[in-house]
């Protein structure tokens, strides 16, 4: 029940993320008809992507006769904002994008680029999924996986301390401990 | 005399510049070389025994300490770890970046900005923390040949820096810019200029194989501690510690 101009419907925005990277396969597919679609079944709204060093430019689109509305850039100083108003992120396999979504509580699929040689980016991204911290695909089964995804079966990511590591260095050195 | 009528043939232009000195030659190859080699070799193996053990004393003093950043997730993890690091007892700070990386020194500075905040008068003053660029050995998709020459540059611009920083705590966790530095502390640790305690943090991305970075420092035993954030890695190198995730 609210008076908003778009029709009551809440707005769900799905953020695209490839950091600094060049990915232009993960740019496509998200742009691609049949993600648009398959996100819109899943009832998101909105497709805001972040396509950094790709040549691939997304088209812009408003709503009417297009499943999602579109829009893209390619750097911003801090994506934090994006990822906080986002309701499903779609990111590269890298560390810093990963956390950061992670620490948020983010759903999250991570699509890892195959064109990168020593791809050591996708053990991380393996594992997690293995916990089952996010979702893991291959560009050409971003399709898939949004169309099947449960998004409840997804387990908070309990974030990390660096503390155990200083009680090493400080016991190591000689250094009482706090 | 057979031997004598062998050199002649063998060396025979040599030979007679070298009559005069042939004692001074022999005492060279038979004598100082073997000791030098000898002295070398023991001073290694002396350092080797004791890297990796720790201090049995209390400590009280502050530390030089050496950071160093890189690009990807690197510095995201240092510059946590920085964060959780007594500010007092790791002072003064320096942080290195690769000269082409042009993010990391910018937040490590950030982060020493919001600590000049917080801290107020009242603890001693130590000396600023400082941000230096060094030569990269290698960039991403360079040829390896001429990254042979690439990280002789950086490795001799890591023992200028070693020199002139004169850490007692390095802290890298991966990127190559953290190999010419370890090699030259390690190297200063041999010679007796200096010794730091390398501590190495491999980085939350690797899972089951560590990084080359890793592997050299692990293999060549140029870290007193080697830590890692997956137990893959800990059951596969035996000598390493597991810490946990710290992001």
């Amino acid at each position: 029940m609210d008076g908003a101009g778009n029709g009551g419907r809440i707005r769900k925005m799905v953020f695209v993320t490839v950091g600094t990277t060049c990915f232009d396969a993960l740019v496509k597919a998200a742009d691609s008809r049949q993600v648009k679609e398959a996100l819109s079944k899943r009832g998101y709204t909105d497709l805001m992507i972040q396509m950094g060093r790709g040549s691939y430019v997304p088209s812009k689109v408003s709503e009417e006769d297009e499943p999602l509305t579109v829009d893209y850039f390619a750097f911003s100083p801090s994506i934090a904002d994006y990822l906080k108003s986002a309701s499903l992120i779609i990111s590269h396999a890298g560390s810093g994008s990963i956390f950061e979504t992670l620490q948020l509580g983010k759903s999250l699929i991570v699509v890892v680029n195959e064109d990168l040689m020593d791809n050591h980016q996708s053990e991380l991204a393996e594992e997690l999924a293995e916990r089952k911290h996010l979702f893991y695909a291959r560009p050409q089964m971003l399709q898939q996986t949004i169309e099947t995804m449960d998004l409840e079966t997804l387990v908070p990511y309990v974030p990390g301390s660096p503390k155990p590591v200083v009680d090493l260095i400080n016991k190591f050195l000689g250094f009482p401990a706090d | 005399m057979q031997l004598f009528l062998v050199l002649q043939e063998g060396k025979r232009g040599v030979f007679i510049n070298l009559k005069g000195m042939g004692k001074v030659n022999d005492g060279i190859l038979c004598f100082i070389f073997p000791i030098f080699v000898t002295i070398i070799v023991v001073r290694l193996m002396y350092v080797l025994y004791w890297v990796r053990k720790p201090n049995r004393s209390l400590r009280t003093d502050n530390l030089r300490t050496l950071i160093v950043l890189g690009s990807g997730g690197h510095t995201a993890e240092m510059l946590r770890i920085v964060n959780v690091l007594q500010k007092d007892r790791f002072a003064p700070r320096f942080y290195i970046a690769a000269a082409t990386d042009s993010m990391s020194l910018q937040k490590a500075k950030v982060l020493e900005d919001s600590l000049i905040q917080q801290e107020n008068s009242g603890r001693k003053m130590v000396e600023a923390s400082q941000f230096i660029q060094i030569y990269r050995s290698r960039e991403v998709g360079q040829s390896y040949v001429t990254s042979i020459a690439t990280t002789l540059i950086a490795l001799a611009h890591a023992v200028w820096l070693t020199f002139r920083i004169r850490p007692q705590v390095i802290i890298c966790n991966g990127p190559g810019t953290c190999i010419p530095l370890c090699t030259s502390a390690f190297l200063f640790k041999l010679v007796g200029l200096g010794w730091s305690n390398i501590f190495y943090v491999e980085s939350i991305a690797r899972v089951r194989k560590v990084s080359l970075s890793g592997l050299l420092l692990y293999k060549l035993l140029l870290a007193d501690q080697f830590y890692v954030q997956w137990p893959q890695l800990q059951k596969k190198y035996p000598r390493a510690q597991l810490v946990g995730c710290l992001m």
